[in-house]
């Protein structure tokens, strides 16, 4: 930790996850619930608004502590942990190309939690490709507004947040007809498709907006017309590493879960934990754990250090991702029967783990950015 | 208005507790410390107060918090100065070790003194360690100061605090002309967890570290030395024996009858 006040901040999070968030996790995950109570927390408390200026609000911390306290976040609630990953990506946009007028206006309230945002980029057809984007922005005669027609697809907090970061098109060239706006939850013309019925993350509500002839003011577009494309990539590099840092909190989570669960299970007279088979299980989880921890937080230093950290924060997201998979899955391992039924989180972590495999960028485009750039010139 | 609240470090009653092999006194140094979460209330009480109250003169209120103890015990101001205290005092000396109940509360209330004596002095109902309950009151008196304890509910208007006091049968509403002192109940409120920006803000805001000479106590009054009462032995509970597991072949209910017989309880 850089500070002692970072060390503070990692225990207050610590606090708040025991006592508030993972008491009711598995409750909630079951029942689907929103956790709406738990964000206004986290945003009362300061921990929606991390990598942020402080003269908006944010809380001014470099990156490698914001993702130490996703990934405590995660290992007490994934669904949050993802949450508080995507809010903050949909307040990058306008910290990074917003105006000072937009800035001043618009980051108070998303910062401190007031409001929650969704991130409108992926539609059914333009997941990996987001050159791909239909949903189109037209002008009106006087340029004051501008009139938003198109479905988004897979839309974390669809229905619930107060704002949505969309990335549209306003032209027709493919990578450079792309335009970002940030559009308020209450503007006519948008609706909710039926949420998606997901195989894990149930406290994350996703579904497909639909925006009909959407009045947008024009002082909503953040960053010039044509940019989306970019300020969407740009914002997915720190957006990776939000979920590499969840994925890795919940791998830490189902290692701890194996750990003691193989302490106290006995067969033949003994804890599992003391058969060599298992307690090397455990060890690779471990170092599965550990290595997908120090790879986040090297990514994390780069960005910190205004370096260049793209190629890293592939490869985090990469690395982590894989560990949570694996990790979870040989944490049922560990629990056997117990572990695959539902009174055990170990099968919840597992299911959890599968999407961080696939959302902001797949796998497969992880290793397409990591090999461009390493065989770059 | 101004607030002075007492709170206390104290060891994590999660931790494996003991006593010091040397002076039979809580061991505070081999186990981790926190601020006790009774005096989480009385912190939340005041922060409270000061929030709703508008001084007549405009005057800003101020929430002082004070704890006596070692070292460690800074940690236990830092966190009220993150949930929201105005300033600290600390009063830290060697010779306070093993200090009892009475000296404890002579010098908070020299300290209190020399703080100035304020509207309202806000404790907890006990310490999570001590857990005697009885400093709230000496204080009190040492202070000269209305006594209003164990409050579910604390208002003040204008010159007078009122508090409700919940009793197993009846619930008492009782006021005191300020400057009181009024400790409160684990029901009183929710304590608020420290937010990010009280966690930076802590780092700006005041804390003095008194000595007895400062506040002129004489050392000899406090103390193990001084103490009323001193722990002459201790000795760890014995570990829990596993229980004995009876397989039901029908004559379950005897053997049941015949244990419970064999230790008395029928």
């Amino acid at each position: 930790m850089p500070t002692d006040e970072s060390q503070d901040l990692i225990d207050l999070t610590r606090q708040i996850c025991a006592a508030q968030l993972a008491p009711i996790a598995s409750a909630a995950e079951e029942a689907a619930q929103f956790p709406g109570d738990t964000f206004a927390l986290l945003g009362r408390s300061g921990l929606l608004s991390l990598p942020y200026a402080e003269e908006h609000g944010g809380g001014g911390q470099p990156y490698e502590v914001y993702l130490q306290v996703v990934e405590e976040i995660a290992s007490a609630w994934m669904s949050v942990a993802v949450g508080v990953s995507v809010h903050s990506l949909t307040c990058f946009p306008v910290a990074e190309y917003g105006s000072d007028q937009q800035r001043a206006e618009l980051l108070p309230a998303m910062l401190s939690g007031q409001t929650l945002g969704g991130y409108c980029l992926s539609e059914t057809q333009a997941g990996s490709d987001v050159s791909a984007i239909s949903t189109r922005a037209t002008a009106s005669q006087d340029r004051s507004t501008y009139s938003v027609t198109g479905s988004k697809a897979w839309i974390s907090h669809a229905g619930h947040a107060d704002f949505y970061t969309a990335f549209v098109r306003t032209d027709d060239h493919p990578s450079k007809g792309l335009s970002c706006f940030v559009i308020p939850a209450d503007t006519g013309g948008i609706s909710f498709g039926t949420p998606e019925r997901k195989m894990g993350l149930a406290c994350d509500p996703v579904s497909q907006v639909h925006f009909d002839r959407a009045v947008v003011d024009s002082g909503r577009m953040i960053g010039a017309p044509g940019l989306g494309m970019s300020i969407a990539l740009h914002a997915l590099d720190s957006g990776r590493l939000g979920v590499a840092a969840a994925a890795t909190g919940l791998a830490q989570a189902a290692l701890d879960l194996a750990v003691s669960y193989s302490k106290e299970r006995e067969q033949f007279g003994k804890a599992i934990s003391e058969f060599q088979g298992l307690s090397f299980l455990l060890a690779d989880m471990e170092a599965a754990v550990t290595s997908a921890r120090a790879t986040y937080l090297h990514a994390a230093r780069l960005k910190d250090a205004d370096r260049p950290f793209s190629k890293q924060a592939a490869v985090a997201k990469l690395i982590c991702t894989d560990a949570a998979m694996r990790v979870t899955t040989d944490a049922i391992q560990v629990l056997g029967g117990a572990g695959y039924t539902r009174d055990f989180p170990a099968e919840r972590y597992m299911r959890e783990a599968k999407v961080t495999q696939i959302f902001e960028g797949t796998n497969q485009i992880q290793r397409l950015v990591i090999a461009r750039q390493l065989l770059r010139g | 208005m101004n607030i002075v609240i007492c709170i206390k470090y104290v060891p994590d009653a999660q931790a494996d507790l003991t006593f010091s092999e040397s002076d039979n006194t809580t061991d505070r140094l081999g186990v981790e410390g926190l601020l006790s979460e009774l005096d989480e209330y009385a912190i939340e009480a005041g922060l409270k107060l000061v929030e709703g109250a508008v001084g007549p003169d405009g005057a800003a209120s101020t929430v002082t918090v004070l704890t006596v103890g070692p070292d460690r015990a800074a940690d236990a101001i830092k966190k009220a100065l993150q949930m929201g205290a105005n300033a600290g005092v600390h009063v830290n000396d060697e010779a306070i070790h093993g200090s009892d109940a009475v000296a404890t509360s002579l010098i908070l209330a020299q300290a209190i003194k020399k703080i100035g004596i304020p509207d309202l002095v806000l404790t907890g109902m006990a310490s999570t360690d001590g857990a005697m309950g009885v400093v709230p009151a000496m204080l009190a008196e040492r202070l000269g100061l209305p006594q209003v304890t164990l409050a579910s509910e604390v208002t003040v208007e204008g010159e007078t605090v009122t508090i409700r006091r919940d009793g197993d049968l009846a619930s008492e509403t009782i006021t005191a002309s300020l400057p009181a002192l009024v400790s409160v109940t684990d029901q009183i409120n929710e304590p608020r967890y420290p937010s990010f920006k009280g966690i930076m803000a802590a780092k700006k805001k005041p804390v003095e570290t008194w000595s007895l000479a400062d506040l002129g106590v004489d050392a000899a009054l406090v103390g193990l030395g001084a103490a009323w009462t001193t722990v002459e032995s201790f000795a760890k509970r014995p570990p829990r024996v596993k229980g004995q597991i009876v397989t039901d072949e029908g004559e379950g209910g005897t053997r049941l009858a015949e244990f419970l017989t064999a230790q008395k309880f029928a």
